[in-house]
């Protein structure tokens, strides 16, 4: 990850999240709200039973752009994309040499004849320029790697999302999770907006990811915000949501010293790959498919009401130290604590009892199966 | 009615004989948020004036409430374990942390009273 230096950046949406009341704080190197008027609890549980409206302009979007972009990705990444057929998502990370993750990310095939030989990427704000860079730097010769800085993100989610969206893109309710496709949204006005959605998202909810031009998202937004399931959801709440789904979220729970395997993402390696290899770390990453990782992911219930944050000590139940949470806070659909973090291989099963010391005192927790609320994704037309 | 005073840190004290009841303003709980859990000290813990007293924690993070003033804890508020939000509904009523002894009455004077809180609150803006 990069340092943030320098001037704090903002969306195209600033003004329009000040307007809503939102509470601004610095992000990744931008002015993001971190809440709006309903606060972070209210605006997690109006996500879960209708829908939310995220900016996530800051994060990265590119295309890359090459006749071999596929065997050229996947000498970063050990996602199959040989095998990703047009119009679907896969989620991946960049490797290093020794298996670390440089950063998590969604590979998009587009379905459009137009854009044979293209990949689309979304990566994390944090990374992206250090991402991007890599890319070119790696795959120089092979693939053109193209900034969308000129394009915005919305994140629409919850289980009004599809309803919501389909009053501007029709039909758009029928895409798969996972899918993704280049739409028009219809603005109130009659005009209408090219936008590329994806069926996907960060919050465990059926929901959208919309990438739409810079020019345009102040009125996407507006046209969202104006039906009555939508409210704007800050990044608290974003936050929140996605350690009740049991994502990673980068820099906390994954990063250069954490391999897929240990993070628990082994799902993202589909067998060709792992019996290709040809990917960075791939020696490291195999063995410990075959043999086990010293260390894995996991999710932490806290028996009391205490939350555990990042950098809590985790104890085995004779007090030795055996790992240390991630990620932890309060679920409010859980209505209690939560956490995810790391322990020791032989720790990891759920039910495993361990302790963890919060202020000096050592709390009751069971290691548990993640998501701690289920996902909802939606897979086919009922 | 008692004498009412507050910390720069935002917790309220009302004095009441030689008693005195412990919380965080209103103010303190809107900036804090949605608040998910809250624990008390224990009657008989000695508390130095500026030491850790109590702890609350919103969904974003946790934060130490002090204490306002050097005594000895004589009850801490048992209905918020099991009901923090009662922090945020009614701050400076029902939503108290805890009471404590007052060793030191020059402590409470040095305090600031209502009109200079809600002057030091103008100036934080």
């Amino acid at each position: 990850m990069a340092d943030h230096a320098g001037p704090i950046k903002t969306t195209p949406l600033n003004d329009l999240h000040i307007s809503l009341g939102g509470k601004m704080v610095p992000f990744a190197g931008y002015s993001m709200p971190v809440n709006y008027e309903l606060g972070v609890l209210k605006e997690h549980l109006h996500t879960r039973s209708a829908a939310g409206l995220f900016d996530v302009s800051h994060m990265g979007q590119a295309e890359l752009i090459g006749a071999d972009v596929d065997a050229a990705l996947e000498t970063l990444i050990p996602g199959d994309i040989k095998a990703l057929q047009p119009g679907r998502i896969r989620y991946s990370t960049l490797l290093t040499p020794s298996g670390g993750i440089i950063d998590d990310l969604m590979v998009t095939r587009p379905a459009e004849p137009h854009m044979a030989n293209r990949l689309v990427l979304v990566v994390n704000a944090a990374c992206k320029d250090s991402d991007l860079d890599h890319i070119e730097r790696r795959l120089a010769g092979r693939v053109k790697v193209v900034r969308q800085e000129d394009r915005a993100l919305l994140a629409l989610q919850g289980p009004s999302a599809a309803a919501v969206l389909a009053r501007f893109v029709p039909g758009c309710d029928a895409m798969v999770f996972m899918s993704s496709k280049i739409d028009q949204f219809k603005l109130p006005s009659g005009e209408k907006v090219d936008v590329r959605l994806f069926r996907s998202g960060y919050t465990g909810e059926d929901g959208y990811e919309i990438s739409i031009p810079n020019s345009k998202v102040v009125e996407v937004a507006k046209a969202l915000l104006g039906q009555s399931e939508v409210k704007p959801i800050g990044l608290g709440a974003r936050d929140s949501l996605r350690l009740e789904a049991g994502l990673c979220l980068y820099g906390s729970d994954i990063d250069t010293s954490t391999t897929p395997i240990e993070a628990d993402l082994s799902w993202i390696i589909s067998k060709r790959r792992k019996l290709e290899g040809g990917f960075p770390g791939d020696h490291k990453i195999i063995e410990q498919i075959n043999t086990g990782a010293p260390k894995l992911r996991v999710g932490i219930k806290p028996e009391g009401r205490a939350p555990a944050r990042a950098h809590t000590e985790v104890l085995n139940e004779s007090g030795e130290p055996i790992g240390e949470i991630t990620s932890g806070g309060f679920g409010p659909s859980v209505n209690g604590p939560i956490a995810m973090g790391y322990v020791k291989a032989g720790y990891a099963a759920p039910g495993t009892k361990v302790q963890l010391v919060v202020r000096g005192q050592r709390l009751p927790a069971d290691i548990v199966a993640m998501p701690f609320a289920p996902h909802r994704y939606f897979k086919s037309k009922a | 009615m008692g004498q009412l005073r507050f910390t720069k840190d935002h917790e309220w004290v009302l004095v009441e004989g030689n008693t005195a009841t412990v919380g965080i303003t209103t103010y303190a709980q809107g900036q804090l948020g949605d608040i998910v859990f809250v624990e008390v000290p224990a009657a008989g813990k000695d508390l130095k004036a500026g030491s850790e007293a109590a702890v609350v924690e919103s969904v974003k993070a946790a934060s130490d409430v002090y204490a306002p003033i050097t005594g000895a804890v004589t009850e801490g508020n048992a209905l918020l374990p099991d009901a923090p939000e009662t922090v945020n509904t009614d701050p400076q009523g029902a939503g108290w942390f805890f009471k404590m002894t007052i060793a030191n009455p020059a402590e409470v004077e040095a305090l600031m009273d209502q009109a200079a809180y809600d002057k030091y609150l103008a100036e934080i803006g």
